[in-house]
């Protein structure tokens, strides 16, 4: 789908008007193996990118997850929160982190787009 | 997001070992451990792994870890080793395996290892380090060592454990001998060809074994073993999280040069006669901390909630004082839920005591709880 970006931080972001779905990529999903806890940020709160605002725990690590554009969230994803192996089983659908409304949509095209992250995984 | 996998990156280059080739080939994702590239984790992941081997059997290649054999006149290598432990290895009976600690001046712990006596005549013991300690314990044991007692390291082996309920069964197959071993008994014994030294344990809490073999052949040795039905490979992760629902200690997380026996609850490795002669590296301090209590103690920890605790994680008592830090943390596959260890003060360690865990600068409560976490299930 054209209308999903990516970061460098393996993040995916969908947009729909000035609404920012946030999940992280396939690849992170593989890397960390099974998730065991996801910590979310809270809602209403103002994040500026590159902000660290959630966490994500495997069975070995936890990692942080950052906003990948500036902006302030909307909704959680309260499901990953109770089943938190869904980010593995659809990281990059039912899987989704948080809902972000930009602080300037515009920022949205200056992320990666499918073809460029995957550039970037083999640079990795 | 920052994805954090491997923790202790060397500067050195990596060190392969020899069935590295069949842990790529299992698809196995490797990380630096200890200055060797280890499999983590397989494609199955840490949990199917872990539970895995608390169904059936797991097999793990811990290759990294240090093989040594003392050998000299009967009984020599036992007691120039003794010197150096707290545990009685002169009464040590030829077939079995103790495990105890080298240990400082200062009652603190070098390394945690295990010493099998699989020689009849007594003159020969074999000896598995920890891989992070391997080059330090053996720089140390020889330089303790009388002239009739020679030091020899094992590179070309293999180390193999083999753990679950099934891992009798299947290793039964191929050697019924195994079967009745004893819990810590070790055996000499050939399989499939291979010139294996057998002991019934391991560190997963679960009933197993550990196979030394020549590198040679190694290969062909745990492809057999794999393609037995119970048998699913499993990697240093499933390891981790195995020992610590067991509640025994990582050398380097919740043992050290720091720590003493009497404070990491391992005051049963002290042997009887030791207790009474007061002879062995650290003697003093542990006897005080047994007569007057150490100021802390390595206890359980169940975290309310999901949020696992890590290693470094401050706990608290309930007017906020400083109690102790988690040594070892993680999630319990089993329990499905977060279990940690680490120190905390003496009047804090008593089961059942709430305390509070400080974990991204939110206090999380957590409860003290008896080890270990899930039973262990080893033979009697």
């Amino acid at each position: 789908m054209s209308d999903t970006r990516y970061t460098e931080d393996h993040e995916w972001v969908r947009l729909e008007g000035v609404i920012a779905t946030v999940g992280i990529t396939n690849h992170a999903q593989e890397a960390l193996g099974d998730i065991v806890f996801v910590e979310l940020p809270e809602i209403h709160r103002e994040l500026v990118e590159k902000e660290a605002c959630a966490v994500v725990e495997s069975v070995k690590a936890a990692s942080d997850i950052y906003a990948p554009l500036s902006g302030v969230v909307m909704e959680v994803n309260g499901a990953i929160v109770e089943e938190p192996a869904l980010v593995n089983r659809e990281a990059e659908g039912d899987g989704w982190f948080f809902k972000l409304e930009l602080s300037d949509p515009a920022d949205f095209a200056e992320l990666m787009d499918e073809d460029a992250y995957a550039a970037f995984l083999e640079t990795e | 997001m920052t994805i954090v996998i491997a923790t202790d990156e060397p500067p050195a280059p990596l060190h392969h070992v020899p069935l590295d080739a069949l842990h790529r080939a299992l698809g196995a994702r490797m990380v630096p451990f200890a200055g060797f590239d280890m499999p983590v984790q397989y494609p199955a992941g840490i949990m199917t792994e872990h539970l895995h081997c608390r169904q059936k059997a797991a097999l793990f290649d811990v290759s990294h870890m240090g093989q040594v054999i003392l050998s000299g006149p009967p009984g020599a290598a036992a007691a120039a080793l003794e010197k150096l432990v707290p545990g009685e290895l002169l009464a040590l009976k030829p077939g079995r395996q103790r495990y105890t600690l080298l240990m400082n001046e200062a009652g603190g712990i070098l390394d945690d290892l295990m010493v099998a006596n699989f020689d009849q005549a007594g003159e020969r013991l074999f000896l598995v380090l920890n891989a992070s300690r391997k080059e330090a314990d053996i720089k140390h044991i020889k330089k303790n060592l009388p002239n009739n007692v020679a030091l020899e390291t094992l590179d070309d082996r293999v180390l193999l454990a083999l753990q679950g309920p099934a891992a009798v069964a299947v290793l039964g197959r191929y050697a019924p001998e195994v079967a009745a071993l004893p819990f810590m008994g070790v055996l000499s014994v050939e399989i499939s060809g291979a010139k294996c030294l057998v002991t019934r344990s391991g560190y997963t809490g679960e009933d197993g074994f550990e196979i030394s073999l020549p590198a040679a052949g190694a290969e062909a040795f745990a492809r057999q073993l794999l393609a037995e039905p119970e048998v699913a490979p499993a990697g240093l992760g499933a390891r981790d999280s195995l020992r610590l629902e067991a509640g025994l200690c990582l050398y380097g997380n919740d043992i050290d040069e720091l720590t003493s026996p009497v404070e990491a609850g391992l005051v049963w490795v002290i042997g009887k006669r030791r207790r009474m002669a007061w002879d062995f590296p650290g003697a003093a301090v542990v006897r005080d901390q047994l007569d007057n209590g150490p100021t802390r103690l390595r206890v359980g920890l169940r975290p309310e909630g999901r949020a696992p605790a890590r290693p470094g994680v401050s706990i608290v008592a309930e007017n906020d004082d400083l109690a102790g830090d988690v040594t070892s943390g993680g999630f319990s596959p089993s329990l499905g839920a977060p279990i940690a260890m680490g120190y905390v003060k003496r009047p804090f360690a008593a089961d059942g005591t709430l305390l509070s865990l400080l974990i991204r600068g939110k206090k999380l409560p957590a409860k003290v709880v008896p080890l270990p976490f899930v039973p262990h299930s080893f033979i009697h």
